[in-house]
């Protein structure tokens, strides 16, 4: 919360209403937040675009390669287990067309072939010579299976019709799985038999589990049946059948997607030629995206940074820039404030000069003609002595004279609204301003005391600006005491060619939390009896034109004292019409 | 020593030329510029009281008139007005003297006079308030 308070920009404080209607001409709240939002939009547009974007694109690619690979591991155990099959139906064919007939149904010459297969290419359990009524003419193996009939057997006819026939896997008594392979050879001769051999399929395992699959993934052979052929990590056992539907018939390795719980299933398969059999190459998806999620997971951190830097620079930015169209606009407010200012004392000051003039031809007539009877009386013995009447006349005089200083006053104040620089007596300066406050302060009973060093010297200033300094910093006095209250104003010559002039009132005091802002504009205690807290702002505004400086000295309660220190010597511009 | 007094306020102007023929200086008075003119015509004057501020033909105007045909005249003006302006013109006329502000208190008035014609016999052209 504190550090929202110190990040919070000063202008969301704020209010137009403080500097009256219409006079400020944004909304600093709605102009910061729209620069905050345009330039998120800005920055964090493409960022989140490009991040979006390298998203998909890096997933397809992803995934892609993950189908290629499933599809290549598969093709490759296709291949594989193509070429054992290939191979042992291969030997076969060799043995009944280089052996004859007779030959190869000798008990001990088949025994010997046998063997010779264990020896060389090894896993064959037994073989059996098939004539072409079904009947084994001839057995070697670990069973007793001589003169056994398969002609009603499906795998017989398959054989006769397609010259050769690789079985489903099969378990035998031992428990151990089985696959036949059966060729079928007509000799020179016209005799057609069969030869049919028993292998184990421990050899074609171990080529399904060579193909270097991780922990999660999962090869096996099913039947186009959906029977589990060879045995499985995860998906049930040999001869079971398979939970998952069995994929479409295709000639290539083919690859689809599964869900399976709340993760997704990669499925390679391939249909082995000329077989019954469809090699299945399960793998979880979620274990195979790893890597590129890890990636992903990096690419995300970066791009939570970058967006966490951009966010703090525009905070930064936007609120520096609206700051700086804030301060701009606070200035030209204040000055708007000053030019009306202004402009309403120049026009009470050319309302009173105008006053003053047609006044002051009267009132000069009243004093020729007071004093023509003066000089008339005065010259007549008659009327020489008469004190009455001379005494009359000099009342008239008297009162002539005091107009005739109240329009001096009021014309002399005019008339320094308009000039700049001159030599000016401050002791005459703040008699002129006490003139105007002499009344309230008799009626108020203040006590205004003036003490004025013997040793000031004239100097160069704006003899209009002083008066409305002072005028200002009276005022204010006279607004915080009550009656009865005391001002004291001192004038003192400083060293280094600086005068001081002091205002101290036993007034009601600024607190010490407003003390450093009363002399920001529109800051009053007093908006409610009519303050427009402009006073002190354009006091101090004065006092800067006139390269001097304000400092104030206040206890709440106690009273307040406004010194203001004036160079003697001046460099301000010179302006107006003096000569 | 006569002076001539210029005012369109006939009420002041007259009463202000005889308060000063009683202390012995004889001032002839006229209420316009153009009057001004016609009593310079058939009278010499040693110094001119004029208003800055007449209808028709204002002090100053009126002085620069005078001055081509009285060229050794002094000048005293006088304003109900005091403004700056006012002031900055008047000092800065050649031959004026004094600028006052009304209304004039008799005895400055009549030693701004003695001072002005002082000056005029010592031939100086320097100007006060």
């Amino acid at each position: 919360m504190s550090l929202f308070k110190a990040l919070k920009p000063e202008f969301l404080n704020y209010s137009a209403a403080e500097s009256g209607p219409f006079k400020s001409l944004f909304n600093f709240r709605q102009l910061w937040r729209s620069r905050i939002i345009i330039l998120l939009c800005v920055a964090l547009t493409p960022l989140i675009c490009l991040a979006i974007f390298t998203f998909l694109v890096t997933k397809h690619d992803a995934e892609r390669e993950i189908h290629l690979r499933t599809i290549r591991l598969a093709s490759n155990a296709k291949r594989t287990i193509s070429f054992f099959f290939e191979e042992r139906k291969a030997v076969l064919d060799f043995i009944v067309r280089s052996n004859s007939f007779e030959q190869i149904n000798d008990y001990s010459q088949l025994s010997n072939i046998l063997q010779s297969l264990k020896d060389s290419i090894g896993g064959f359990t037994d073989l059996g010579i098939i004539d072409a009524t079904g009947r084994q003419l001839q057995y070697v193996g670990p069973y007793n299976l001589q003169d056994v009939n398969y002609a009603s057997e499906e795998w017989f006819k398959e054989v006769s019709v397609r010259n050769y026939y690789i079985s489903d896997i099969y378990l035998g008594f031992r428990e151990v799985s089985h696959v036949i392979i059966a060729v079928k050879h007509s000799s020179p001769n016209g005799l057609t038999y069969v030869l049919r051999a028993t292998l184990e399929t421990k050899r074609f395992n171990e080529i399904i589990s060579n193909l270097n699959l991780s922990g999660t993934e999962d090869a096996f052979l099913i039947n186009k049946q959906g029977i589990i052929q060879t045995p499985s990590r995860s998906h049930g056992k040999i001869t079971e059948k398979l939970t998952l539907p069995v994929p479409a018939y295709s000639e290539r390795t083919e690859v689809l997607e599964m869900p399976e719980n709340q993760d997704r299933k990669i499925i390679g398969y391939a249909y082995i030629p000329e077989t019954s059999f469809i090699f299945m190459l399960i793998e979880k998806k979620s274990e195979l995206m790893r890597p590129w999620r890890s990636s992903q997971e990096v690419i995300i951190f970066f791009i939570a940074l970058a967006i966490l830097v951009i966010l703090a620079v525009i905070y930064r930015v936007a609120t520096h820039l609206v700051n700086q169209v804030f301060l701009a606009d606070l200035k030209r407010v204040q000055t708007l404030h000053e030019v009306e200012q202004s402009s309403k004392l120049a026009s009470i000051g050319r309302l009173a000069a105008g006053v003053a003039h047609e006044i002051n031809n009267p009132l000069a007539i009243i004093n020729e003609k007071a004093g023509l009877i003066k000089d008339i009386f005065s010259y007549k013995e008659e009327y020489k002595n008469d004190l009455k009447i001379i005494g009359l006349i000099d009342s008239v005089l008297a009162s002539v004279e005091r107009c005739a200083i109240i329009t001096k006053r009021l014309l002399s104040f005019a008339r320094h609204l308009d000039v700049s620089i001159q030599m000016v007596d401050i002791k005459s300066v703040i008699e002129d301003v006490l003139g105007f406050l002499i009344k309230e302060a008799e009626y108020r009973s203040i006590m205004v005391n003036l003490d004025i060093e013997d040793n000031i010297p004239q100097f160069e200033t704006d003899r209009g600006k002083l008066q409305q300094i002072l005028l200002n910093l009276v005022n204010n006095a006279f607004a915080a005491m009550q009656d009865n209250g005391h001002l004291d104003i001192k004038i003192r010559l400083l060293e280094e060619g600086f005068v001081a002039v002091s205002v101290k009132d036993d007034g009601s005091g600024i607190p010490e939390a407003d003390l450093k802002r009363i002399f920001e504009p529109f800051f009053s205690t007093k908006t409610k009896t009519g303050g427009t807290g402009l006073g002190l702002s354009i006091t101090y505004g004065l006092i800067q034109e006139l390269n001097g400086k304000l400092n104030v000295v206040s206890k709440f309660g106690v009273g307040s004292e406004f010194t203001i220190i004036l160079p003697l010597k001046n460099t301000i511009a010179t302006k107006g019409k003096n000569k | 020593m006569k002076i001539l007094l210029v005012d369109d306020e006939y009420e002041l102007v007259s009463t202000l030329a005889e308060r000063l023929s009683i202390r012995g200086i004889d001032a002839d008075w006229v209420t316009s510029g153009e009057d001004a003119l016609a009593k310079l015509t058939e009278t010499n004057y040693d110094l001119a009281v004029l208003d800055i501020k007449m209808p028709r033909l204002s002090g100053l105007e009126l002085r620069k008139q005078i001055q081509t045909i009285q060229p050794n005249m002094r000048y005293i003006f006088m304003t109900g007005h005091g403004s700056a302006e006012d002031f900055f013109s008047a000092s800065s006329e050649e031959g004026a003297d004094s600028y006052l502000v009304k209304p004039v208190n008799i005895d400055d008035l009549i030693t701004k006079i003695h001072e002005s014609l002082a000056r005029r016999a010592l031939g100086s052209t320097g100007h006060s308030e």
